[in-house]
């Protein structure tokens, strides 16, 4: 029984050896937004193609979106384009842009050239909205649910893989709840 | 063809090193507490982007646009405590390098506590395994051993003598 007492500390040190080991090799580069499971934050922010045409919080409110976090200076953003083409037009999903801290001209050049899988763009040339979102990088994409709730976020290209295996689940999931 | 190239190249860097250098003055804060404050508040948040440098040292956007906000907030007035929540709000408890007590870090702040205890168990432990297996009343020896070896020790101590092999 004594004998048995000894092996404590090993099994101590092992447990801890084992939780400290399962975070190793973790992908700790993409983070859980802070705003999951909060809403939107508030902005007031122009149309990308029409500045005379100002968007708030209520076009969070129209059903599940995905809220595409994407800039002409951003090179991962050119490699999603057109899988976010291929979505809004054969998979019908609705995709909001954030055209994060770019220049307007470019962006909207960029959209005739490649195509533009947007229903609707808010302008965020100096990053205000961005900031209040928590984005540090892009392209970053939400999934926002018809209360205007953030329900999830991904950081970095969203490709078929990602689409199928995290961002349609919830797409489908709220849009049965909403 | 090449000039051009390295033109450019030289333009960039000028550019480059202009803007770190205006970096320093970008922020200006009148009293030397409200400087100490910022100073103190940028080296306690950590970048989202770089993730193993303060926004104090990081070159990234993100970082700078967090300096900015710190600035904004620090010279209106707002509480250290106030801004680290904006900051986490933001962009989560992750940009604390000090983090607070709670369920999730518990094991961050507990772990050096928990190798001490084990640490301590263990010389315990040995301390007392070592102490009841030495030598005591409950030795495994029997009583006709135990018997020889009294009149063993009895003899030596009477004779003085070295211990003769039988």
């Amino acid at each position: 029984m004594k004998r048995l007492l000894l092996f404590i500390p090993l099994l101590l040190a092992v447990a801890l050896g084992v939780v400290l080991f399962s975070g190793i090799g973790k992908d700790n580069s993409t983070l859980a937004s802070a705003l999951i499971g909060k809403p939107v934050p508030a902005f007031d922010l122009a149309s990308l193609q029409d500045p005379d045409t100002h968007y708030q919080g209520d076009v969070f409110r129209e059903g599940v979106v995905l809220l595409n976090v994407w800039g002409t200076w951003c090179p991962s953003c050119r490699v999603e384009h057109p899988e976010l083409v291929r979505l809004a037009r054969e998979e019908g999903v609705t995709i909001l842009g954030l055209n994060y801290k770019d220049n307007r001209d470019a962006a909207i050049d960029w959209l005739q050239k490649l195509g533009n899988p947007y229903e609707r763009i808010l302008f965020d040339p100096q990053g205000k909205f961005g900031f209040d979102l928590g984005v540090y990088g892009a392209p970053e994409t939400y999934v926002i649910d018809g209360d205007g709730i953030v329900r999830y976020r991904h950081v970095g290209v969203v490709d078929d893989k990602v689409w199928r295996e995290e961002l349609k689940p919830l797409v489908d999931q709220y849009r049965k709840e909403g | 063809m090449r000039a051009l190239l390295l033109l450019s190249l030289i333009g960039c860097l000028v550019g480059f090193s202009a803007a770190v250098q205006a970096a320093d003055d970008t922020y200006p804060l009148d009293s030397a507490q409200d400087r100490q404050r910022f100073e103190t508040l940028t080296r306690e948040l950590r970048c989202p982007k770089c993730q193993n440098q303060s926004i104090a040292d990081s070159n990234a956007p993100i970082a700078s646009d967090m300096r900015a906000e710190v600035h904004r907030l620090v010279q209106a007035g707002e509480s250290n405590e106030a801004i680290m929540e904006a900051m986490t709000g933001r962009f989560g408890e992750f940009v604390r390098y000090r983090p607070e007590f709670e369920p999730r870090t518990v094991l961050l702040w507990l772990t050096p506590l928990i190798v001490v205890l084990i640490g301590l168990l263990a010389v315990f432990l040995v301390v007392r395994r070592s102490r009841s297996a030495g030598p005591g009343r409950d030795s495994p020896i029997s009583e006709q051993e135990r018997a020889r070896l009294d009149a063993w020790l009895d003899e030596d101590s009477d004779t003085d003598s070295p211990r003769q092999p039988r």
